[in-house]
Order: C-alpha cells, then structure tokens, then sequence
C-alpha cells in the first residue's frame, strides 16, 4: 500500500511576520499565530486562500519551506506564477492569511542516520529542502544538498542550506556552481549515496529518477499535480501508480519512483 | 433557534444542507474541520457497478469563480463501498446517502438494489447527468424518455428516498424533471456541472484530457438558481438545489427560489467547514426574519 499519514489538519488565520522580496519572482513569506502551530513534516504542504483576487477561485498549494519552533513562524516561499500567487505575494506585516495545513505525506526519514543522502532542488522546488535538512542534521544525517536553477538569482536561501549541510549547485547559464542540470553534477561522479529525495520540475526530477534508477538508489520525489481540494475529496490531482489512479494530495506529494509508471 | 428541519419526501433532516457528491469524499476526509453530524446529509462519491480508473490527468482547470472537472466518476465500485467504505460511514448520524452512476439502465438497478439493503443509508442520488463519461449517466439524463427508464428500473427495486439529479445541459430541464417524476422520484436535486471547456492558449491544446468538462463554483449560481426556480414549479415533488452555493445566502436564495434542501459542493474546496456555517446562518436569517422554520421560506419568493 502507498505510504498514507494521519495527521490533524488544521484551517488557520495566521498573521504575517515577514514578507521578503528575494528578487522579481519570488518572495518569502513567514507567519505566526498565537498558538503554538501544530506539528509538520519535511515534504508536507499548506492550501492557502487568496483573498481578494477576481480570477483566483480556489486555495494554491504551497510546499512548507521552513518551520521555526523556537519562533513559532512557518515559512513558504512563493513563485509568483499568476494572478494567484501575485496576489499572495503582496500580503505585509500584520496581514491575516488563512491556511489549510499539514496536507500530505512528506519525505521518509530512513531509519539510519549514517546512511548518505542527497536533497535535490529545482527552482522554486528546492522550497521543501530546507526544512527537511534542518530535520536530517538535527537527527544526525549529513545530507548533501544539490541545487538548480537557471542563473544565479534564482538560487535561493544558499546561507540557510548551507547551516544544515553541504551544498552544490549548478545553474543553466553557468552563472553560478557548474554549467548544466543538476544530474550533470560532479558529485554525482564523486560520492556514492544510499538516498535520494528530489522536488523540481518534472523533467529534472524524471532525470533524478532516472539516475537513481539505473545506479540502484532509493528514491522520492515530490509531485505538484493540479489540485482543488487538497484533502483527497476531488480527485483532480491524480497521478497513475501501481496501484491505479492515487490522489497526489492525500496519497502524495510524495512517492517512492518504484510506484510511479513513468517512463525511465 | 429557529426550526431548521426539512424533508426531502419521507426522509427527515435536521437541517437543510448537504454535500454534492464528488466534493466531500466519503464525509471522513472532512472530519478534522466540521462535525459530520451537524450537516443534514452527506451525498458522497458517485458510485458505479464496477470499478472505474476515471479520465487522465489533467482532470481540472481553475475559471473565473469557478472550476472544471473531468474525474469520470472514479471510484472502486459498489462492492468495494459496501465492504470498505459502508463499515467506517454507517454510524454517522446524519443522512448518509450514495450517488449512484452507471452506463447501462441494468447497472444502475443492481447498483440501487445492492445499497437498498444497506440499513445505514437511508437514500440514493441517482445521477443520470455526468457530463463526463462516454455513454455515462448525461445519455439518459439529456432525453426525457431515456431519464424515466432508468428511473423506472432503479424504482422496481430501490425502495427508500430516490433522489434524482438532473443535467442542466438540456434545452428544457422542466421536461426532464416531468418525465422523472413520473416515473417515481421520490425529489429531483438540480443542478449538476455544466459542460464547458478551457484552452492553454500558450501550448495551444486543452486544459483538461478530455477536452470538455463540467464547470462549478459560484460562476453558475444565477443559471442552477433559474433552473430551479423553473423545476420547482413544473413538479409536486421535492426539488433539492445546487450549483455555485457558496455561503448561507445563497443557500436562502435557493430556498426562496422552491428549494426544499440544499446541496454545498465546489465551496467545500475553499472553506471545508462552510456546510455548517450556511446552517447556522440560514437559522440567523430565518431568527432575524422572524420566522420559525425554515419551510416558511421554501417557495416564498414573491414575484
């Protein structure tokens, strides 16, 4: 059976402690409530209700990107894609932004810290690394972080990864780490790793996928399938594993590649 | 409090609203917002004889105030409800009832006499208007004579509250609605999507897989609330609206139109409590009103 989780899910009204432009396309936004936010997992997302958009109907689910205990903050990092998360990204300090959340299943945290893991990132996908890092290291992993965008203003939060692990990057430009894709990186080559987890572009994580595949490493990626509900109810998300049509919502983001039916 | 308690022929209900079919699970998905047994019924997935994969992905497109769907009835058939899904839903004290899909007249009579003997559900929607199935429940429901065989068949051998829920895709939905009556409908439910289309002008192809796909949300509340309106006069049965409902106004607005209950489906997706809250605040409006039941506003439109 596919890995399902059952965690309260909670509706919120948070307030906005911070929303950082990090250049033209993407911000940071970070949020508080009184309460103490409840629990979440690396991988996991949030539905998010855009108010006062004509053209935005439905919530946009955004990865968890961070969750600060100590501050009681939950971060998400917004690509400003349409009129949604446009609309989204102009909330300020003191702004009331209501979200659905934990939603999904997040990342499996294998049950040996020794082993090596590699945290793939791309674009706006690398969002869900960070905090997923942060809770490898503080359960003694050493995961190695490889990054990708297509230049060098569109690598994210560096400082930050760099606290949880080492980081390699590559951009399409050569702007910045190596000239390529990510699975053109050097490291590749260089380290031999037990674990694989990739959140990207379908295309750069069919290229992880199909690396991890033919070196025999486990491997997870993080699907962001079109959604309505977020909950399983709609069944708009799907995705084709062996086990017929599975909501990417409830059943996912995240799978295993040995369930998916993609062509590698 | 006012009286919020309603029927839908001879099934009670402790208030009007319930959930559309295909936007509310099986009611369980929803429990960590909403108390289940404060919605007055609980329509959940279209069920089918046999299994169904569904269309492909993609399945959805967002539109201005609304959204198009292209499940295709998904689901794992009857037997798999009745053994697996029936055993978790059955305790639920509200009105858990079944929608019911098919492509041929037999199917959805097997289909209804498999959950006639199910003591926990007190009621079926049979759904004779997917518009998104080949040969799919839309072919009875766009033709008077095809909607009243199915019906007939499924009235041989379902003997609780038949609920049957018609297509907005016809050129007159009063004649539909006639034919259904006729043929022993216990209530209508109106409307289901409504057939539209999206394009990706950018990749020049279609949004969805199948091309064309039923459209809801708030953008179709003027066309479900006519349609209603329209039915409610054409026929002595009950008449359950839907279509656009997004918060307790307008829920009254269909009441008023001759609604007799309400069905809340694609708002689920933006607030998943929002079934209580049009309850609680059709009783605000029926308190400020000065009415003492909310029958006294079924029908009261005053043209």
């Amino acid at each position: 059976m596919i890995y399902q989780i059952f965690m309260k899910k909670y509706v919120l009204d948070l307030t906005v402690t911070e929303n950082i432009s990090l250049h033209s396309n993407y911000v940071l936004i970070k949020l508080t409530q009184d309460a103490p936010l409840p629990e979440m997992r690396p991988g996991q997302f949030a539905e998010i209700r855009i108010d006062g958009s004509q053209t935005t109907f439905l919530r946009r689910p955004i990865s968890i990107n961070f969750v600060d205990y100590e501050k009681n903050e939950v971060w998400f990092l917004v690509q400003l894609v349409g009129d949604g998360t446009r609309k989204l990204a102009t909330v300020r300090k003191g702004d009331i932004v209501n979200v659905m959340l934990p939603l999904g299943n997040g990342f499996t945290v294998l049950p040996d810290n020794g082993k090596k893991v590699l945290l793939v990132g791309g674009g706006v996908g690398t969002a869900p690394m960070l905090y997923f890092g942060k809770v490898l290291a503080e359960k003694g992993f050493k995961p190695v972080f490889l990054l990708g965008a297509r230049s060098q203003k569109d690598l994210l939060q560096l400082d930050r990864f760099a606290a949880y692990g080492e980081v390699y990057t590559t951009t399409e430009d050569g702007s910045a780490g190596e000239k390529g894709y990510v699975t053109m990186h050097s490291i590749l080559q260089k380290e031999k790793f037990d674990m694989i987890y990739s959140c990207g572009p379908k295309p750069m994580m069919m290229a992880v996928a199909r690396y991890a595949k033919a070196n025999g490493i486990e491997c997870e990626v993080s699907l962001e399938n079109t959604m309505a509900c977020g909950l399983g109810a709609c069944l708009c998300c799907v995705e084709k594993t062996d086990e017929g049509h599975v909501c990417v919502c409830k059943e996912g983001p995240v799978f295993n590649i040995k369930k998916l039916l993609w062509q590698i | 409090m006012a009286d919020l308690r309603t029927n839908i022929g001879r099934l009670e209900m402790k208030n009007p609203v319930m959930t559309a079919s295909g936007t509310f699970g099986y009611g369980l998905e929803f429990q960590d917002f909403v108390n289940l047994e404060d919605i007055g019924g609980i329509i959940v997935k279209g069920t089918t004889l046999m299994p169904r994969e569904g269309n492909p992905y993609p399945r959805m497109a967002e539109t201005p105030m609304g959204m198009l769907n292209a499940v295709g009835l998904q689901n794992k058939g009857v037997h798999y409800f009745v053994e697996h899904i029936y055993p978790q839903i059955k305790d639920i004290r509200t009105n858990m009832i079944v929608n019911v899909s098919g492509s041929q007249v037999e199917d959805y009579a097997e289909t209804a006499s498999i959950i006639n003997e199910l003591e926990g559900i007190p009621a079926i929607e049979l759904n004779i208007s997917c518009p998104n199935v080949k040969q799919g429940g839309m072919a009875f429901g766009v033709s008077a004579h095809g909607a009243a065989e199915v019906v007939s068949a499924v009235r041989k051998v379902y003997k609780k509250t038949l609920i049957v829920k018609l297509s907005p895709n016809v050129t007159d939905i009063t004649e539909i609605a006639r034919a259904v009556e006729g043929a022993g409908a216990d209530s209508v439910s109106l409307i289901n999507t409504l057939l539209g289309m999206a394009v990706d002008a950018e990749k020049r192809r279609p949004v969805l897989s199948t091309v064309t796909g039923g459209m809801s949300g708030a953008a179709v509340k003027p066309i479900a609330l006519r349609m209603v309106w329209q039915v409610a006069k054409a026929v002595k049965i009950p008449v359950v609206g839907l279509g656009g409902i997004m918060n307790w106004r307008d829920a009254v607005e269909f009441l008023l139109a001759g609604a007799s209950a309400v069905e809340i489906g694609t708002a689920n997706f933006i607030d998943p409590a929002v079934t209580v809250k049009v309850a609680d605040g059709i009783n605000d409006y029926l308190e400020r009103h000065g009415y003492k039941s909310v029958k006294d506003i079924i029908g009261a439109l005053e043209v």
